[in-house]
């Protein structure tokens, strides 16, 4: 498979090929990630749309200090903002414990037994078998947990890259990011719970 | 090692680090702290793997297929943008 920068070369040079590979490889992935930044699918659509043009006419301004996929994610949130996505940089970061109190006794200790996953069932240790589950439990995510969550888990952004494309701080990165797989893991855990 | 004790976190604490430890923003003698924690608390170092594979079924979520209508829409499109020229107003990146 050939790597974005060789792409990104074809491209430059005018090839519709390179074109078709990168939209193959990241029109879902953007899709998904425009879903968590605009209430809307068509809103959604158009920014990815938008971030398209401004791939192919700003082509000359990459300079690869970034990676490609970085600098298209950060094109996407900058379009959904100036479509109407909140702005959430200046909002007062909610803080406290983001695992349920009462998983714990008066004394900070766990109140009943954690019960490690990988000696359950061997189906229940396969990623593959949790993966419909977990979509289903980040669908429901508040945005900006969603959106982290969405762009370092499934995406692969380092976190710098992370707050590069959502412009907020590495703290409170790490803050929702820590919010954001609690909640996955308490939705995985009723899951487990129901068989 | 009695006010080492003392300094011992609590599951309720060592849990909340979590994130700040898989992501390296702990300090070494955060570090040491919340390591020492998981090594004697099973409870704690079961969440821990727990998040561990929430992460990496995260990682495992694929993209559905494009659909050949919408990829040919965009290639469309790219020859459109490409005949109309360099945009007013092209993204660049964050200067450091």
């Amino acid at each position: 498979m050939e790597t974005d920068p060789e792409l990104l070369e074809r491209l430059r040079s005018g090839d519709e090929g390179a074109f078709v590979l990168l939209v193959e490889r990241y029109e879902q992935p953007m899709l998904r990630f425009a879903r968590s930044l605009v209430p809307s699918r068509a809103v959604a659509e158009e920014a990815v749309q938008d971030t398209w043009m401004g791939v192919v006419r700003g082509l000359e301004r990459f300079e690869g200090r970034s990676s490609f996929k970085t600098w298209l994610f950060r094109i996407l949130a900058n379009r959904a903002r100036s479509a109407g996505a909140s702005e959430y940089r200046h909002l007062p970061m909610e803080s406290g414990r983001a695992v349920n109190a009462a998983s714990f006794d008066e004394s900070g200790a766990w109140a009943a037994p954690v019960e490690p996953w990988g000696e359950q069932a061997d189906a229940r240790v396969d990623a593959l078998t949790w993966a419909p589950a977990l979509k289903t439990a980040l669908d429901s995510l508040p945005e900006r947990q969603r959106q982290v969550v969405l762009l370092r888990d499934v995406e692969g952004l380092s976190n710098a890259e992370v707050c590069d494309v959502l412009d907020i701080t590495a703290g409170n990165q790490r803050i929702l990011l820590h919010r954001g797989r609690n909640r996955l893991r308490e939705a995985l855990l009723a899951v487990m719970g129901e068989d | 090692m009695r006010l080492l004790r003392q300094r011992d976190l609590q599951c309720q604490q060592a849990v909340e680090l979590v994130t700040d430890y898989l992501e390296g923003a702990l300090s070494r003698r955060q570090r040491r702290r919340f390591e020492a924690h998981m090594r004697s608390c099973p409870n704690c170092s079961a969440y821990l793997e727990q998040i561990q594979a929430v992460i990496a079924t995260s990682g495992s979520i694929t993209s559905d297929d494009l659909s050949p209508q919408a990829r040919d829409d965009l290639t469309a499109l790219y020859r459109r943008w490409r005949s109309d020229g360099p945009a007013d107003d092209p993204p660049r990146e964050r200067q450091e």
